[in-house]
């Protein structure tokens, strides 16, 4: 089945193309004279210049593990980012935490944390679905290296994106 | 068998079923899909009807003046429904039985139910191994609060506490079903758990003098509903839902437990017990259960080597196929002994057979192995296919009496080619000294031992875990295994190995895969006509007798078995 769809009905002037090419060129022109003059920029210098300062709040960049204010990494090594993970970037090898340990009521850390960042497509499941706020995506966008491994984020660079996270919920707080 | 029960009515959810008397409500309301949530009721336990959460709405016919029942228009008996719900767990169905298991009251006991239960429960999920398999969980999506209405202190209770060896209790996470003191009653028949403290405050805990040690300990791990009981061996070692779960059976001993294999990635993380009333009931005993270690040993055989004039040197298994059937081609029949074992399947037990049929070889044995067993589970025959390889090797005596044959051959000089599967000859008294004056020592087997080093061929093989294949337990039923794991290295299965080398040293046939081994070795031996891998199932066969001197004990419990598979006779039997 064809569907006819009504053609607008062109005024005389409009059928004449002409006023139109006119203000195209003025627009043209208009850009043209700016550029001349210096009075717009349309590149980045990208690396001299940045655009860090302009990233929206809700910028997806790398995943990054966190402390909160007390010092504790706050992954308890529960797993679900590496199982939701789709690209399967996330690789973590529990521990458990000594008795005499300062966090001991935790129980459990991750030994080991890996992020291939060659395979990470910052899609933010990890953050999503961590039941502890221990991982979130930060601003950092420019990931390189020259070999594999370099790209591969361990415990240490992780925690280093991440830092200190203020304001999160202290499940694990010896209430009395 | 004495007779099956008599059946009686009862009403579920408004329509009427038949069960036979005897069954509980709980059982009943299952089998016709009306699954009643559940903490303390196991039933292969008792029914102490503790935890409260099965409570349904139940009620017995009305009965006229003339103790008959009253008939309703549709000619069914009237119910009469109790006033209060009642718990269906500890209950035997009764002629005239109404049951409601989705009504409002129902719905409303198991929420405040679950809001009891909840109150003095950690909020731990991310850091419990029970997490993903927790019964806890599962209710809590149906009928647990979002928010908790508590506001008091929680109750403090022991944590990280060791039972015993193998089990680690956290007390908050407890919800005092009583679960594992009643397996360690009745099951193990050591009383050693048990509840102290009152009202919130009560825990679990073990006798001081008496920690939970005994060999099923483990199996409270397995029914506690929650993550109290944990096992310190899998203890935060991986998250339960990564784990792939093959269906095989344990081979530690002659009683082969059916099991499910935990495993993600090619490495083993647990084994735990899979139904079987005619083997294991649910249970299976530790020993039995941790024995997977020695499948990441540093010791296992990753490459296959040869005899290179001076040393052992790795090669191809091309190349070392042929040098090993060079090796056998060199000496008669009479040159040679085969030391096959208790562990191998029947399909490489049978290839094992053929290979000596092909070499005239007519010294061959087992090696058995022995150990302190039980009257619940453990066997004392600690080969799990014993009765496979007497029935496929046709040995007539007792497994090992040709031991002392071989070695003696050995220790003159009459046996020039030694042939050890998946054994160690020092292990049954043929020093080193005289294995390496040995012309030809083939050795296939999954780890390194001491005489390894002096073997003029070693073929690496695949451990239980890393195959498929079949065995015959010790009362008689065979059994299947299946493939959880990729051997290491380039280790390969037994019954490859057999076949290239029976190929190799101009045997005929080509065997393709593990089900053409069982195929041809059901064409010759009448116990395994009329099967196949796939038709022995996940539960297996009885397909003989058990042995009179049978060590493997029945399931407690569970009745005995008797019955062998009959097959559909083919050939006319005289």
């Amino acid at each position: 089945m064809s569907i006819n769809v009504a053609r607008p009905k062109l005024t005389w002037s409009e059928r004449l193309y002409l006023p139109a090419i006119a203000a195209g060129m003025a627009i043209t022109l208009r850009h043209f004279k700016n550029m001349l003059f210096r009075r717009t920029k349309v590149t980045m210098e990208y690396p001299e210049e940045k655009w860090d300062s302009q990233l929206p709040e809700h910028y997806r960049g790398a995943p990054a593990l966190v402390k909160d204010e007390s010092g504790r990494i706050r992954c308890v090594a529960c797993q679900l980012c590496e199982f939701i993970c789709p690209p399967r970037a996330i690789k973590i090898e529990p521990g458990e935490i000594p008795a005499q340990d300062r966090f001991s009521k935790v129980e459990k850390y991750p030994r080991e944390f890996d992020i291939d960042m060659i395979r990470c497509i910052f899609c933010g499941m990890c953050e999503e679905v961590c039941p502890e706020q221990a991982i979130f995506l930060r601003k950092d966008y420019a990931i390189t290296g020259l070999t594999r491994a370099e790209m591969v984020h361990d415990k240490e660079k992780l925690l280093e994106i991440g830092g200190v996270m203020h304001g999160v919920v202290l499940k694990w707080n010896e209430k009395k | 068998m004495s007779d099956p029960a008599p059946l009686v009515n009862v009403q579920i959810d408004g329509v009427w079923h038949q069960f036979p008397k005897g069954t509980r409500v709980i059982e009943a309301c299952a089998q016709v899909g009306a699954y009643v949530p559940r903490y303390c009721y196991h039933p292969k336990l008792s029914s102490p009807g503790n935890c409260r959460m099965c409570l349904i709405e139940m009620g017995l016919p009305r009965m006229g003046p003339d103790r008959k029942f009253e008939l309703g228009a549709d000619g069914k008996p009237v119910i009469n429904w109790m006033p209060r719900p009642q718990i269906c767990c500890a209950q035997d169905v009764a002629e005239g039985m109404g049951v409601r298991t989705s009504s409002p009251v129902v719905e409303e006991c198991r929420r405040g139910v679950m809001e009891f239960l909840l109150i003095n429960h950690p909020l731990d999920c991310p850091i419990c191994d029970q997490a993903g398999e927790c019964l806890l969980q599962e209710f809590s999506i149906e009928y647990g609060r979002a928010d908790s209405r508590f506001l008091e202190n929680k109750v403090k209770k022991p944590k990280r506490v060791r039972l015993g060896s193998r089990v680690t209790l956290d007390d908050e996470r407890c919800i005092l079903c009583s679960r594992c003191i009643r397996f360690c009653q009745e099951i193990a028949k050591d009383d050693v758990l048990g509840f102290t403290e009152r009202g919130g405050h009560t825990i679990l805990t073990a006798h001081p003098d008496r920690p939970l040690e005994n060999n099923y300990s483990l199996n409270t791990v397995d029914i506690c509903p929650v993550g109290a009981l944990t096992s310190s061996d899998f203890r935060f070692e991986m998250r339960v839902w990564f784990l792939k779960e093959t269906k095989s059976i344990c081979t530690s001993c002659a009683t082969g437990c059916n099991t499910i294999i935990g495993s993600r990635e090619d490495v083993i993380y647990r084994q735990t017990p899979r139904e079987n009333v005619a083997v294991n009931s649910v249970w299976m005993c530790d020993y039995g259960r941790l024995n997977f270690e020695y499948l990441t040993s540093p010791e296992r055989l990753l490459e296959p080597e040869v005899f290179g004039g001076e040393k052992l040197q790795p090669a191809d298994w091309k190349t070392v196929i042929s040098h090993t059937a060079l090796q056998l081609r060199h000496f008669t029949g009479w040159d040679i002994a085969i030391i096959a074992s208790g562990r191998m399947t029947n399909e490489e037990l049978w290839l094992t057979a053929c290979l000596a049929r092909h070499l005239n070889v007519s010294l061959i044995d087992i090696v058995p192995r022995k150990g302190e067993g039980d009257d619940i589970l453990l066997s004392q025959d600690r080969n799990p296919n014993t009765n496979g390889a007497k029935l496929i090797l046709g040995l007539q005596n007792k497994p090992g009496a040709n031991l002392e044959a071989v070695a003696s051959g050995v220790a003159e000089g009459r046996i020039k080619s030694l042939v050890a599967l998946g054994e160690d000859p020092t292990a049954f008294g043929i020093p080193v000294e005289q294995l390496k004056k040995l012309p030809s020592f083939i050795v296939i087997n999954i780890s390194r031992s001491s005489s390894t080093a002096h073997a003029t061929a070693v073929l690496p093989s695949a451990a239980y875990a890393e195959k498929r294949g079949s065995m015959i337990n010790g009362r008689g039923r065979l059994q299947r295994l299946n493939r959880a794991v990729r051997p290491p290295g380039q280790a390969r299965q037994d019954w490859e190995i057999l076949r290239d080398l029976l190929q190799e040293l101009g045997g005929t046939n080509s065997l393709g895969s593990i089900e053409d081994v069982f195929r041809e070795m059901a064409e010759s031996i009448p116990q395994f006509a009329g099967l196949s891998l796939s038709k022995i199932g996940d539960l297996g066969v009885k397909i003989m007798a058990g042995p009179e001197d049978s060590t493997t004990p029945v399931p407690p419990g569970e009745p005995v078995d008797e019955e062998i598979f009959e097959r559909p006779t083919l050939h006319a039997s005289k």
